[in-house]
């Protein structure tokens, strides 16, 4: 394998005396989708949190694209080409679908230390950002306000905005969470739509959507990744189906 | 319709301050006139707090403390004798934004109650160290000779002019507002109040934006400041109390935060409520109270949001 676009070695992070992620190792290779499942309480979120930027491991090593970003920032990690949905929908509920995606644009169209133009009139965040919505299906919702969106229409205004920073890497936290088998599905065909072209990685729950985009999957039991493999192996191993509820097969 | 609505309020409401001094020369009442062009002054500091309050989410508690630095910024030259207008409001937004940039820069590690209480802190120091320099008048203040002079022409002795020179400020500060809350940076840092985790996964340090507002925000608050001490041609530390603060924070509350023309509409109400209620008792403020609480529960922006078309910015 060529060197890895994402490679953790090692990562431990502890909350008192509970030890949340076990010295995990990951490598995700530029455009495969690999997914993290494991039962509640594996330390799925923390994990993801500490591939995001947002939580400091104890030991470890993350190397993303080349350098190591272990102790780098959420926003300074963004810029290197790593996005992130949030597991609870994280948007900005009172600025318009269109300024949320804009925003992400901005963040990456040079500085923001202008105070004279409306941001609404530049068109190099405003047309990047409508072409965004229009590819998660979301053009004709572009002056809704965000707070207003269904739930469904709200996670892929998640996936639009993190596409909009122009990543390398997405990491998505449980992208179907709360979803009615509609929204879920239409959810699927647009990750879909991106396998391939981006890297993807998925943290998730529900083992349909897992089954039908995920070209390798590890799972996490006890923050530990106890296997690693394409789906049908990983369906076929029996630590795993010990670790889904005394040999349940996920399915 | 509604926005038009609005306009014509609020183009109303100009007029009628840009005509107070003709009222007051009309009807021999120059205490109108004194009295505007402080609610302006007042106005001019809880529209330089609403850019960090309201727009950007930051609640701080200490927004005297630049108050009170650009007043200094006017007394203490004026003391040593230089009253060159043009001298001491450079000094006065200088040294106030750079205080705001000090305190911002470590306040801003924190966040919700400790950052109010830091701001508070910090702001109590300033006040504590005006009342214990005695060369500077201590705690008694000291008398401004002469108000800031800026030629033969804007001659702030002239109550008229002074009041112009106020009032044109004030409308060049909401103008400057108005761009500035549209354009790239007033979108990052409303948004950070939104949702700064989100901000931050996006790609913006969001440290930078938030501490360049509220230095920004201390700077303009620090030309309130020398507006003020020109307006008492007083120069006292309690523009620096913590009550004083909570004054501002009020008028911004009380007409609407994250609005522009809300704390204008804050300032004006706080304080006439004061000039006509602090007549009858020096316990005023226990009817401003339930007002607030009024305004609070029921006017979501506050008494912007009850002119027409007021609700939220766009």
């Amino acid at each position: 394998m060529a060197e890895p676009l994402l490679a953790v070695r090692g990562l431990r992070k502890r909350f008192g005396g509970l030890v949340a992620t076990d010295g995990v190792d990951l490598d995700v290779a530029e455009g495969e989708t690999l997914a993290i499942i494991g039962p509640n309480g594996a330390g799925k979120t923390t994990l993801i949190g500490q591939l995001a930027g947002d939580l400091r491991p104890d030991s470890g090593a993350i190397q993303f694209a080349g350098a190591d970003v272990t102790a780098m920032s959420a926003s300074a990690r963004s810029h290197r080409g790593l996005a992130r949905s949030f597991q609870i929908t994280s948007i900005f509920r009172d600025f318009s679908a269109l300024d949320n995606v804009a925003l992400a644009v901005q963040a990456h169209a040079g500085h923001s230390f202008r105070f004279w133009r409306p941001a609404r009139a530049e068109a190099r965040l405003r047309e990047p950002a409508r072409a965004i919505l229009e590819q998660v299906g979301l053009a004709g919702r572009a002056d809704v306000v965000a707070g207003t969106l269904a739930h469904g229409e709200q996670r892929q205004l998640e996936i639009a905005m993190a596409l909009a920073t122009r990543p390398r890497l997405l990491l998505l936290d449980e992208p179907v969470a709360g979803m009615g088998l509609d929204e879920s599905q239409r959810m699927v065909q647009l990750l879909r739509a991106l396998r391939g072209r981006h890297t993807l990685v998925l943290v998730e729950h529900d083992m349909d959507v897992v089954w039908a985009l995920a070209d390798r999957i590890s799972v996490l039991v006890y923050g530990r990744v106890i296997a690693t493999g394409v789906p049908e192996a990983i369906r076929l191993n029996a630590e795993v189906r010990r670790a889904y509820l005394g040999g349940e097969v996920p399915a | 319709m509604d926005s038009r609505a609005r306009a014509l309020a609020l183009i109303a409401g100009f007029l009628v301050l840009g005509l107070v001094p003709v009222v007051a020369a009309l009807t021999h009442q120059p205490f109108y006139l004194d009295l505007f062009r402080r609610i302006m002054i007042f106005a001019i500091a809880a529209v330089s707090l609403d850019l960090i309050l309201g727009f950007g989410g930051m609640v701080s508690f200490g927004h005297a403390a630049y108050l009170g630095i650009g007043a200094y910024a006017v007394a203490i030259p004026a003391f040593y004798g230089i009253d060159n207008g043009i001298v001491q409001w450079t000094l006065a937004l200088g040294l106030s934004g750079l205080a705001a940039l000090l305190i911002g820069a470590v306040s801003l590690r924190t966040s919700g109650v400790s950052f109010i209480m830091i701001t508070l802190a910090f702001a109590q120091m300033l006040y504590y160290l005006g009342i214990s320099i005695n060369a500077w008048g201590a705690d008694d203040g000291m008398r401004l000779a002469r108000r800031s002079q800026f030629g033969p022409v804007v001659d702030l002795a002239n109550p008229y002019v002074f009041y112009y020179v106020v009032f044109g400020l004030l409308v060049l500060l909401l103008w400057l507002g108005h761009r500035l809350i549209h354009a790239r940076f007033g979108m990052v840092i409303r948004a950070v109040r939104s949702n700064e985790p989100r901000m931050q996964a996006v790609g913006f340090a969001t440290f930078r934006y938030k501490l360049a507002a509220f230095a920004l925000a201390g700077a303009v608050c620090g030309l309130a400041g020398a507006l003020l001490a020109n307006q008492t041609e007083y120069l006292t530390p309690s523009y620096m109390h913590w009550t004083r603060s909570g004054d501002i924070m009020v008028m911004v509350i009380l007409g609407g935060m994250g609005t522009l023309f809300g704390p204008v509409l804050g300032a004006v109400a706080f304080l006439l409520l004061e000039d006509l209620l602090s007549a009858w008792t020096v316990h005023w403020q226990v009817a401003l109270g339930p007002l607030l609480v009024l305004v609070v529960l029921y006017a979501r922006r506050g008494l912007y949001g009850l002119l027409p078309g007021g609700g939220p910015h766009g």
